[in-house]
């Protein structure tokens, strides 16, 4: 695909920008210088006598240094570097010359400011780049203006402006003064994926000096003259809730400085959707250390009673939707038997091709196969916390979120503080995978600081951060498959639900690819509370479909890489129905790639090979995973992963990433799961909740990325989900007995 | 409260706090160095891993009291600038996500391989297995480890 030569008007640029993406406003003053001592080391040269404001994305120094402003908060995706070298390309600078700041919160000027659902790059790729662009443009009118020449016979070349005919150069902060005075250009164009200089070669993390030396920069780092530590105290299950609280005893305790009790919600205050909070009433201990607030938690004493029932309607992405909280005490064992019970009556048909009941009436043969995931707790390693500092009718914000304008409208009303004034910085995230998307915890660190009067860390301990809910759902699916006598698949019947919501994504592959296909779902309330966790639904969707399907691979005699490519081949000559969410070109591609780069035709019997394939996030990864059992424990040897995701702007970070995703997808297949016992979570820290060690880690992953010119889409997600396809396939090539409900391997059973 | 004099990177600290305070907090509260991090409180992730003497001991179980003469280490002592080989292995191989567990991978494995220079894979798994990295780094760790390993051959 070629395109890129972006002709954009000033009318579009502006609504493109100001709207949609971020203001690119010149003569714009509020960015803060940066930090003399850290742009003197990264960027090897002196700092600049004064900067020049190009647009709210860069600034450029009388030196020639240019400082970047990143408008997404990092969470370990690396974004840090790559969105600051889509920037510096455009811009046409030596990357050495650059120095990244962290933009704040700020819409107007930055837009959509979401670190979530692979979303970043792909958002951020031509308004980046137009803000290279527009500053490259401004430089060189510059120039043409002081040099009498005609602007389109300037050239650039690593921070340079040159003149050929007159034989004239100058450097970027030689024309900065003047640039920034010009006009924002009409029109910008935007170079060919051919020409790019920084885009598609690896950079290295500009935040990894400071993580190895152990430099502050963690939400969890941030400090203030004259802060206090705050901890909160929560309901011991879910579905309870404060009913008294004796603090006497506590605020006696040394170094003490307050208990109170917040409560997270105005009354009748309308919920986003990223409001979920299981425990919107909570009793806060202030104190002057951690240490000290830690002791009076475990002292304190308090009375819970149960919740009552209720029904919300909360604003979410797609609109409104109700929201069901039922009362009562939860448990494992109840959810068990109520999804089942579920999936063994009719769903919600949410599509239907040909005739599916037929076929599977006159069906010479019937592979039903079920299968199931828990839920499970996202377990960042940085545990939840955020720093507010309420005085009078302003807050002063520093939190490790991933969706800061989610939180501005509940801040607003629980505060009673006007939404322009209240100011957020955007720390590094230890971690996030979904979980801090939901930020109620900096409402309740703006509410203790507003009723202590004074700043506040509030400082989750590990067992409220695995306690508090916004768990990854628990699921269910059941798969079937109808053969004729010649073993031809004939029809395919996926019914899929979950606690509380269900997993399916009826217009995926393999729909569009068997004549006879039927997609049903349902769901069950509960009180436990739920948000997205890396990749959500696909992270359940992909496990069971890529397992069942290398099962009916099985039943028809037929490589398990080869039947996928001929469904895909179905999908792409011959589609059924219209709505089929996925290019099965692009969705083959990855398989074809990861059959040649694992060899898998060689047809290796010392190897235990499963392969997994999914689509999602606009993206396509594939996996090969080599596993063998060694003293009755799966070893995983070797993944190869092929990913399309199309332009990879800094390929050794995203090998990263897809490294990371894989080993995050083998620990949660084998080890994954919370259960709960009357909305007790039945693990609180990592001595029960089983994470992925080195161990047990992939011992070699070898990724690859097809190279094509489309315009990026996710990473971060897209590798994740079909991990347990992968291990699910492996584990049967290596034990004989196929695997059907996560966790793959638990204590109790040893596999093999 | 209790007034300690501790040997911390090198320096003398006095702190005065409840002697059963772990060196976590009293690095990260009273000390003000945050590069040690809070992951578990229990010794299970490793996220607040320091030297104390030679070894890599979790912060968060030992209570300043028991400390007494011995040098604490923490990441921002292990080097001047940086550059222990470990934390110059870490920069080449890039190994970072999140970056939050990194430091307490860093002083487990520099403390690794002070007293084993040339570790097996074995040896490697094993002293790092009580550091959890959610991103997954795992792959890159120990890439970095061996890469600091050759470094010192040279």
């Amino acid at each position: 695909m070629t395109k890129i030569n972006t002709h954009i008007g000033r009318r579009a640029f502006i609504r493109n920008t100001s709207l949609a993406s971020g203001g690119l406003v010149l003569g714009f003053s509020f960015l803060n210088s940066c930090k003399p001592e850290q742009a003197k080391e990264m960027s090897g040269t002196e700092m600049p006598n004064e900067w020049f404001e190009m647009n709210s994305y860069l600034k450029i120094g009388d030196n020639g240094m240019v400082t970047v402003y990143t408008p997404n908060p990092e969470f370990g995706q690396n974004i840090r570097t790559s969105m600051p070298m889509l920037v510096a390309e455009e811009l046409d600078v030596d990357w050495k010359n650059v120095v990244v700041e962290q933009a704040p919160y700020h819409a107007e000027k930055y837009g959509f400011q979401l670190t979530g659902g692979s979303t970043g790059i792909k958002a951020r790729w031509i308004p980046l780049r137009m803000a290279g662009a527009t500053a490259k443009q401004m430089l060189m009118a510059a120039a043409a203006k002081t040099w009498q020449v005609p602007a389109e016979e300037i050239t650039t070349k690593g921070g340079v402006l040159q003149h050929a005919a007159s034989e004239k150069s100058a450097g970027y902060g030689e024309m900065a003064s003047v640039a920034a005075t010009l006009d924002v250009p009409v029109e910008v164009q935007l170079k060919e994926v051919k020409d790019f200089k920084l885009i598609g070669r690896s950079h290295k993390n500009v935040d990894a000096k400071k993580i190895i030396t152990g430099e502050p920069m963690f939400g969890m780092d941030y400090q203030k003259d004259g802060m206090l530590i705050a901890m909160i105290v929560h309901p011991p299950a879910f579905g309870m809730t404060l009913k008294s609280v004796d603090d006497e005893a506590v605020k006696a305790m040394p170094g003490i400085k307050d208990v109170i009790t917040i409560k997270s919600f105005k009354e009748g205050f309308k919920k986003h959707g990223f409001d979920t909070n299981a425990f919107p009433e909570l009793v806060a201990i202030v104190g002057n250390s951690t240490w000290e607030v830690m002791q009076a938690k475990k002292k304190l004493n308090a009375e819970w009673k149960p919740i009552t029932a209720t029904t919300e309607i909360v604003n979410g992405f797609f609109g409104k939707e109700t929201r069901n909280t039922p009362a009562g005490l939860e448990s494992t064992q109840g959810h068990k038997a109520q999804m089942e019970a579920l999936a063994s009556i009719p769903g919600n048909i949410v599509r239907k091709d040909g005739n599916p009941e037929a076929a599977f009436k006159k069906a010479a043969k019937i592979l039903e196969r079920s299968y199931s995931a828990p839920f499970l707790a996202h377990n960042s390693m940085e545990p939840i916390n955020a720093f507010a500092h309420v005085e009078g009718n302003k807050v002063k914000i520093a939190a490790p979120i991933q969706i800061p304008s989610f939180i501005i409208p509940t801040l607003e009303s629980s505060l009673g503080i006007p939404k322009e004034n209240i100011e957020m910085e955007l720390p590094r995230m230890g971690g996030g995978f979904g979980r801090k998307g939901y930020a109620h915890f900096v409402v309740e660190a703006a509410l203790i600081s507003q009723k202590v009067n004074a700043p506040i860390k509030l400082v989750y301990s590990r067992e409220d951060d695995m306690t508090t809910g916004i768990y990854r759902p628990t699921y269910h699916a059941t798969y079937r498959a109808a053969f004729d006598e010649n073993n031809n698949l004939t029809a395919l019947h996926i019914k899929a639900g979950g606690i509380p919501e269900s997993p399916l994504f009826a217009n995926r592959f393999p729909a569009g690819a068997i004549d006879n296909y039927l997609a049903e779902e349902w769901s069950i309330d509960s009180n436990i509370t739920v948000g997205a966790f890396r990749a959500p639904r696909s992270n359940f969707m992909a496990g069971a479909e890529q397992a069942f399907l290398d099962e009916v691979a099985e039943t028809m005699n037929k490589d398990a890489i080869q039947f996928r490519l001929d469904l895909l081949k179905r999908a792409k000559e011959n589609p059924v129905g219209e709505d089929n969410q996925y290019d099965a070109q692009r969705y083959a591609g990855v398989l074809e790639l990861v059959q040649e780069k694992s060899a898998w035709k060689q047809k290796d019997e010392s190897k235990h090979r499963g392969v997994a394939a999914y689509f999602c996030h606009n993206s396509y990864a594939a996996h090969v995973l080599d596993l063998k059992m060694e003293n009755g424990k799966p070893v995983v040897e070797k993944v190869v992963c092929a990913i399309d995701c199309g332009v990879v702007v800094n390929p050794d970070a995203a090998t990263n990433m897809a490294e990371g995703a894989i080993t995050d997808g083998v620990g949660n297949a084998f080890f994954g799961e919370l259960t709960f016992k009357d909305g007790v979570p039945q693990k609180n820290n990592f001595h029960q909740y089983q994470m992925i060690r080195m161990k047990e880690a992939p011992k070699e992953i070898d990724v690859h990325f097809v190279q094509n010119e489309i315009d990026p889409t996710g990473m971060g997600e897209p590798p994740f989900p079909p991990v347990f396809g992968a291990v699910a396939n492996a584990l049967y090539k290596a034990t004989g007995q196929r695997h059907y409900s996560q966790p793959f391997i638990t204590k109790k059973e040893v596999v093999g | 409260m209790a007034k300690f004099n501790l040997k911390i990177n090198g320096q003398t600290q006095e702190v005065d706090v409840d002697p059963t305070t772990p060196m976590l907090w009293v690095l990260r509260d009273h000390v003000k160095l945050v590069g040690t991090k809070y992951g578990c409180g229990i010794a299970q992730c490793g996220a607040c891993t320091v030297h104390l003497g030679n070894n890599a001991v979790r912060s968060c179980q030992l209570p300043v009291s028991a400390v007494g003469e011995q040098e604490i280490t923490t990441i921002e002592g292990l080097s001047e600038n940086g550059n222990h080989p470990v934390q110059q292995a870490w920069l080449e191989i890039d190994v970072p996500q999140c970056g939050y567990c990194q430091a307490g991978q860093i002083m487990s494995a520099s403390a690794l391989l002070k007293r084993t220079p040339n570790p097996s894979d074995e040896e490697i798994e094993s002293a790092m297995n009580g550091n959890i990295c959610r991103c997954g780094t795992y792959t890159r760790i120990k890439k970095a480890i061996k890469t600091a390993v050759n470094a010192e051959n040279v």
